[in-house]
């Protein structure tokens, strides 16, 4: 049986009619013909992708070529916005963004990691599927869910503890001030809990891609599953964990609905925790429908602007970090 | 003293990986444990140093006994015991830390507090291995900058910063090459001068050529457990002579 399969394989390849070759040189030519179609269309496919990002910055800036000529460095530098005077300044957009952003890692991050060590370390089995599927289902909530939720529940909460931090600890600024509740902490805790998913099963992957044998040779030294988690499982995938982060502070750069619903949206650089605040992207959202004046949306066009540039900054840092940790750590 | 099992029973689940092994292992020597793929001589090893806790569904029945002491017994510390059983693995498996670093680290919580003391152990310890020389001067370095071989024998001199009487070795030369596998097992044989070595070997020749007792694992049972030179030369077990003469495994 083996023999004749052989025997008819070979017949076949090395089979010396001229019409034999003719139809292997068609097939060649289909084949050669068909790689290079694939490779240009997909070569298109990923010009379009930097095409896509080409175009946003071009249309972006010129659409804000007029606040960017009129204002300059001082655009950036300015915190009065004020559209009736025609008075742009970016300052208190960048800081409610860059504030309510950090302040939310602040939240997220211990959360997330304690929770992927949990899922990656600790957990059984039966336990473990659960609670990726509830993960999971926190990241499939719709912002507005969350901005409706933050309006009804976080904000209230946050208007009746304020009364207490300021009598405790109203000596240091970040608790002072009237309980609006509508504050930079309220949008920085529903931030926290958007990008708890993101980051908890992103951390989780890079957990899981810490190879056993790092465990197992830290438990033979007589490591203790804490010593082992810090020390070795941990600094192993460290890069991981780095991404896993920064994409999760790169999506609450960008989060517009429910910070908008939540964040008090006044122009306004505080150092209270429980002062409303507003950022870039809750102010486009909140002032593009109703600016009439060309250079309201100009302004406001490069507001979209410099939050580009922020999350790309970041994205660009996280690169730089992750390549930078990879090559001290990951064993290949 | 030494190491004894007594009808020790290990499952996984209901799969039965070692069937009543009663063994009496010799302090201060090698003993090799060869068998086919699959005969439970890993998962004897393992059970040595309770490696198999963390494994699901581990079943283990029967005595281990180590310096007299059960070591499945309710009031053993695994912390403890590890410090006395060190385990060398398959792969090296240094850890992303430099080198000295992947010595000093168990030693700092299990108690040398001072740090000039972590550092003179683990100098120690590299020269017992014969890595001394080669890393001295670039003990700051990543671990994993270091060859396979190089890895290896760090590995063991974690294993022995920590003093440990018994060193139990999972095939620790089977994903070097030959001549690095050459100079781990020349190191082998010098280290039974201080400790009681375990070795499992895929390797008839290296279990031929370093232990002085062989035992032989068949479908988790113990077949035979003899001086190495009886055991190749005069094998007391049909199923042995079988295995050493390549007929199966």
């Amino acid at each position: 049986m083996m023999q004749q399969l052989h025997k008819g394989h070979l017949g076949r390849d090395s089979s010396p009619g001229a019409q034999g070759e003719h139809k292997q040189d068609k097939r060649m030519l289909a084949a050669t013909i068909q790689d290079r179609a694939f490779k240009h269309i997909s070569l298109l496919a990923a010009l379009a992708v930097l095409a896509l990002v080409v175009v946003i910055v071009y249309q972006l800036t010129t659409n804000a070529w007029e606040a960017i000529s009129r204002y300059r460095l001082g655009f950036v530098l300015s915190s009065v916005w004020d559209p009736v005077f025609h008075d742009y300044g970016a300052l208190p957009f960048v800081f409610g963004t860059v504030v309510s952003s950090l302040l939310a890692l602040l939240i997220a991050v211990p959360l997330s990691l304690g929770v992927a060590i949990f899922l990656s370390e600790i957990a059984t089995a039966k336990l473990r599927r659960p609670i990726i599927f509830l993960v999971e289902v926190l990241a499939s909530i719709p912002s507005v869910i969350y901005g409706l939720w933050g309006i009804f529940v976080l904000v209230p909460l946050v208007r009746q503890s304020q009364p207490f931090f300021q009598r405790w600890f109203g000596f240091l600024p970040i608790f002072q001030g009237p309980p609006f509740g509508y504050s930079l902490l309220a949008a920085a805790i529903i931030l926290a809990i958007m990008i708890i998913p993101t980051i908890t099963s992103l951390s989780r992957d890079a957990l899981a891609a810490v190879p056993n044998h790092q465990r197992e040779a830290s438990y033979a030294l007589g490591a203790s599953h804490w010593e082992t988690i810090k020390n070795v499982v941990l600094p192993y995938n460290k890069s991981g964990i780095i991404a896993a982060v920064m994409l999760g502070l790169g999506r609450a750069l960008g989060e517009t609905m429910a910070v908008t619903m939540v964040i008090g949206n006044m122009p306004q650089i505080s150092a209270s925790l429980f002062m409303p605040a507003q950022t870039m992207a809750s102010l486009i959202a909140n002032e593009f429908g109703e600016a009439v004046s060309p250079l309201h949306v100009s302004a406001l066009m490069e507001i979209g602007l410099l939050l580009f540039l922020v999350t790309l900054l970041i994205n660009v840092l996280a690169k730089f970090l992750t390549t930078r940790t990879k090559h001290k750590g990951v064993q290949k | 003293m030494g190491i004894a099992t007594k009808d020790l029973w290990v499952y996984y689940d209901d799969f039965a990986a070692l069937k009543s092994i009663s063994i009496s292992i010799d302090s201060k020597a090698i003993t090799a444990l060869i068998g086919p793929s699959g005969c439970g001589k890993s998962t004897f090893l393992r059970t040595l140093n309770r490696m198999n806790d963390s494994i699901d569904g581990v079943t283990v029945q029967g005595d281990v006994l180590i310096n007299g002491s059960n070591i499945y017994g309710e009031e053993i510390n695994t912390i403890a015991l590890r410090k006395t059983v060190g385990m060398v693995f398959q792969r090296p498996n240094p850890f992303p830390m430099s080198i000295i670093d992947n010595i000093t680290w168990a030693l700092k919580f299990h108690g040398v507090k001072r740090r000039r003391d972590r550092e003179e152990i683990a100098a120690e310890s590299l020269k017992r291995v014969g890595l001394w020389d080669e890393v001295s001067h670039r003990l700051k370095d990543p671990a994993f900058a270091l060859s396979g071989g190089q890895q290896q024998r760090l590995c063991i001199a974690r294993a022995i910063a920590l003093q440990p009487e018994i060193i139990l070795m999972d095939e620790p030369t089977s994903a070097l090459d030959p001549v690095a596998a050459r100079v781990v097992e020349e190191l082998l044989i010098s280290l039974k001068e201080d400790y009681t070595v375990i070795l499992v070997s895929h390797n008839m020749e290296q279990a031929a050529r370093v232990s002085d007792y062989t035992a032989f694992f068949l479908m988790g049972e113990l077949i035979e457990h003899s001086p190495t030179d009886q055991l190749f030369a005069n094998p007391k077990d049909n199923r042995t002579e079988d295995y050493i003469t390549g007929r199966f495994g």
